[in-house]
Order: structure tokens, then sequence, then C-alpha cells
């Protein structure tokens, strides 16, 4: 069981939690079970081809999974999944 | 028995070696670098100096002279006529320092023997005052307060992050600060854009943010830009300034600046705020990471809403914003580890720091070897229009 944070825009698919703690021995694993059980966040992260979007950075403790291998990034028991997509907010 | 200061002078002189004008303008010369400590007052270095020395005045010597040399190190005394820097010398040898030497004749025979005099550009005696908690500070110190008050820095938002980032760069004595925000204060602004005030509403917020910053601290310049930033102006707009602060409220405008950053080499400061979560960094352009190396493409709109659809914590702002002003001031001064690398991830509700690394894309398709820079129509973009073409050839 990893640890999973969930940024705010997220939250509403995922019954308004900030973290969640999931299966999976893979970061693709994760998501995988992170849809299974809230469908709304598959529909936020994946294209219509079953690509992540590119908006989405995903990060193990603190290293980009672009830089490690992907989705098929191993994930152990304490470490920490991120879903991370830009914020605009700032002046209004 | 007493002893008299002629006593304690010709003991001095029997203990400290002394070193000629002559001698040491030749080491200087010959490029030998030695280091020489001026234990004179302020005021008398402010008059001159020899190049390359620091001041220690004598009446902080012990306290200070580790923060200069450690004790096997050379040092060469010097005051204003020989007398001072050799009872100095008594006093590092009592603190185990074994390589002394005294300037004999001090900086009046060095002065009267022709040799170059360095006269400092200083503070008045009103900013001394003013920023003597950062000139304590060794790594700003009054040649950092001046650097600061040399400086120019561009807000982009006078707003959540520009209110308290400016308010502090202004304190801090950031000698030129540039706003750039087309819209006028509105009471639902001021639970966290603490730079304007309740009788200022419906005022430019350049304009208000111009006169708390004022009646602040009269050094300040303010530039106000009643404008938005975009593409034909953001040049134009960034020319001169040796920092951007990125508290725009929107994608189009970020990725905007985060090219125009690129184009004329400036730092670029970044922060981004949603309720109780803040993201910022730094960016370097073509040192570190850039902008579009960390988010190669925006969210969609109904995944990026704004701070006035989804709200935003007020001391959220104050949080964020300050982290930009510091991390400004870090750029400007080239002291310290910046954010340039790092994005920093904090969770106001939960009360924790995450620091997650951003590398440089080698791909990236603003800052990577082959991209190709230029404007686009960054509204279009982030709505998602030619979001594929953009992109093609970049990595998935």
């Amino acid at each position: 069981m990893s640890t999973v944070r969930i940024p705010p825009v997220l939250r509403p698919a995922v019954g308004g939690v900030r973290e969640l703690t999931v299966d999976g021995g893979t970061v693709g694993e994760v998501l995988e079970a992170i849809y299974a059980e809230h469908p709304a966040v598959r529909q936020q992260l994946v294209t219509e081809e079953g690509e992540l979007h590119r908006f989405v950075n995903l990060y193990v403790n603190d290293e980009d999974v672009r830089m490690l291998e992907w989705l098929d990034t191993p994930v152990g028991e304490r470490d920490t999944v991120l879903i991370l997509p830009a914020m605009a907010g700032g002046a209004g | 028995m007493p002893r008299t200061y002629q006593d304690l002078l010709a003991h001095a002189r029997n203990e400290v070696p002394e070193i000629q004008v002559a001698d040491l303008a030749a080491r200087i010369a010959a490029g030998d670098a030695p280091l020489v400590v001026d234990v004179r007052e302020q005021s008398e270095w402010d008059e001159g100096h020899v190049p390359g020395a620091v001041l220690v005045p004598r009446g902080f010597l012990e306290s200070r002279i580790a923060g200069v040399a450690r004790p096997d190190q050379e040092i060469i005394l010097m005051c204003a006529g020989g007398n001072r820097s050799l009872l100095a010398g008594l006093t590092l040898q009592e603190m185990g320092f074994t390589n002394l030497l005294s300037l004999h004749g001090g900086f009046t025979r060095w002065k009267q023997s022709g040799n170059d005099v360095q006269v400092p550009r200083t503070l008045s005696p009103g900013q001394r005052a003013r920023y003597s908690r950062h000139v304590l500070i060794p790594e700003v110190g009054e040649e950092g307060q001046l650097k600061l008050l040399d400086s120019k820095v561009l807000l982009i938002g006078a707003g959540g992050l520009g209110s308290p980032a400016a308010y502090y760069l202004a304190a801090a004595g950031v000698g030129t600060i540039g706003l750039v925000d087309d819209d006028v204060v509105d009471a639902s602004n001021l639970q966290r854009q603490i730079i304007h005030t309740t009788d200022r509403v419906g005022m430019l917020k350049g304009e208000s943010a111009k006169i708390a910053i004022e009646a602040l601290n009269p050094d300040v310049k303010v530039n106000v830009h009643a404008t938005r930033v975009n593409k034909d102006n953001v040049l134009d707009l960034l020319s001169g300034y040796d920092v951007i602060v990125d508290g725009a409220d929107n994608f189009p405008t970020r990725y905007l600046l985060a090219d125009a950053s690129l184009m004329t080499r400036t730092p670029l400061v970044h922060a981004s705020i949603l309720r109780f979560e803040g993201h910022a960094s730094v960016f370097t352009p073509y040192e570190g990471p850039c902008y579009r190396c960390l988010f190669p493409e925006p969210p969609p709109p109904d995944l990026a809403p704004s701070c006035g659809e989804a709200g935003v914590l007020g001391v959220l702002c104050g949080v964020m914003g300050n982290i930009q002003a510091n991390e400004a001031i870090k750029v400007l001064l080239g002291i310290g580890d910046t954010l340039a690398g790092r994005l920093l991830v904090y969770d106001a509700l939960g009360m924790s720091f995450t620091e997650l690394k951003v590398r440089r894309d080698p791909h990236c398709p603003a800052c990577g070897p082959d991209a190709k820079l230029e404007f686009r129509d960054y509204e279009a973009w982030c709505a998602g229009v030619g979001r594929h073409a953009a992109t093609v050839g970049a990595p998935s």
C-alpha cells in the first residue's frame, strides 16, 4: 500500500480527500487502482486514446516519473505518489 | 604598575611586526592580494580605503574577525596612522592569530605615497538606519543593500501574490518596482491583497500599491503599467528589469512570461496558489529548467480553476508571495540556494512543505536545443485549440 497525494482539483473526484492509500507495485498499477475506485479520475487524467495527459505530472517521492520508468516506475510501501497538475492562480 | 598609551604602543611594536607602505603596494601590484583588514571606524573608511581591504572596526574586532580570517592566515592590519593597527595586532595575538603584520604609517602614508584609494559608494545615514538589519547580515551587508537599491523587479499582477511580494521587496529597498496590472481594487481583494486598503476600492491596483509603497519606503521608484501583459508588449515591459515575479492568475499569461523570460534571459520567480495549496520555483533561463520543462502543457480550463472560481486562503497568498520576494532577493544578490531546479509545494491545511525535483528537459519545446522559441496564441493554446500541433516533435 502506498500513499497517493491528490491535488485540490481532483479531490471532488475522490470524495474530497487529500490522500488515498492504494495497492499497486508500479505507478501504472496505482493509477489503475484509483480509476477502479474513482472512475471520474480517469476522465480527467487520461486521453480518449488511453494515454496520460501531458499536463499531468507524476512524482514518486520527489522524482518526476518522466525521469524514472514512467508508468512502470516501481512503488514501494513507503513511497508517496504525487499527482500534480499545474495551477494558475495568483493575482485574481 | 600603570602603563601609559606610549608604553602599550611600544610593547605592541615589539610584538607585532610591521610592513611598509611600499612593500604592501608592491605585493598588491604583483597580484598577491594579501588580506588587508582595516580597523578604523566606518566614517573613516567611507572617505577612502585601500582597494580590496576589509573593514572590521577595532571595537568589533574580537567578535567579527572569525568571519573574515582563519587564525593561521596572514593578515595585514591597518588604521589611519599605524597605531590602532598595532594594538589590534596584540588583541588578535591573544586570540591565537600568528601571522600578523601592521601597516606602518597606515592609510595616511598610503594615500600620501600616491597609491590607489577606493572611495566606496555608501548608504546615506538614513538608509543605514533603515536597512541596518540587512547590513548586519554578512550575506547582504552594505554592498548587498546598495545592490538591492540598484535592482529592478517587475511584478506581474498586484494581487494575491504581488501584494505581499511587492510590499516586502519595497521594504527591503529594491530600488525599482514595476507593477503590471490593469485591474482595479475590489472589496473582495482585501481578504488577501494587503497592499490595498478599503478606501482605495475602485482605484487601479498599480496606483493603490504605489501609494502604499511610497508611504513605506521613499527610496523605491514605482513604475505602474496599467495594462494586461500580452505578446505585443511583454518584451518592452521586461526590458531593463533584473527579475520577473510571476503572480499572474491565468495560464496564457504564465506561458507567455515563461517564453519571454527565456527570450530576454531574465530569471522568473514563480508561484501559484489555489485554496490551501501553493507552488513556488525559480526558473533561471538556460541554466536551470524552465516553466515548460516542468509543465509542458497547461491543463484544460475545467482542471484549472482560478482563485475567483475555487477560492484561496488569504494567508496562503502571503506565504507564497513572500517566498517569491525571498527568492527574488537571493537572485538579485547572487546568494544562497534558490528554488531553481526544485518545485516547492506547500499544503497550508496539512502544514507541510514538499520539494520536488525539476530537471531541464533535453527536449523542452521552449528551452531545449532544438526549440524554436516564438510567441504563440496563448489564449487559444490554453483553451486546447491547436494543442496537438504545437507539441509535434516533442516526446510524450
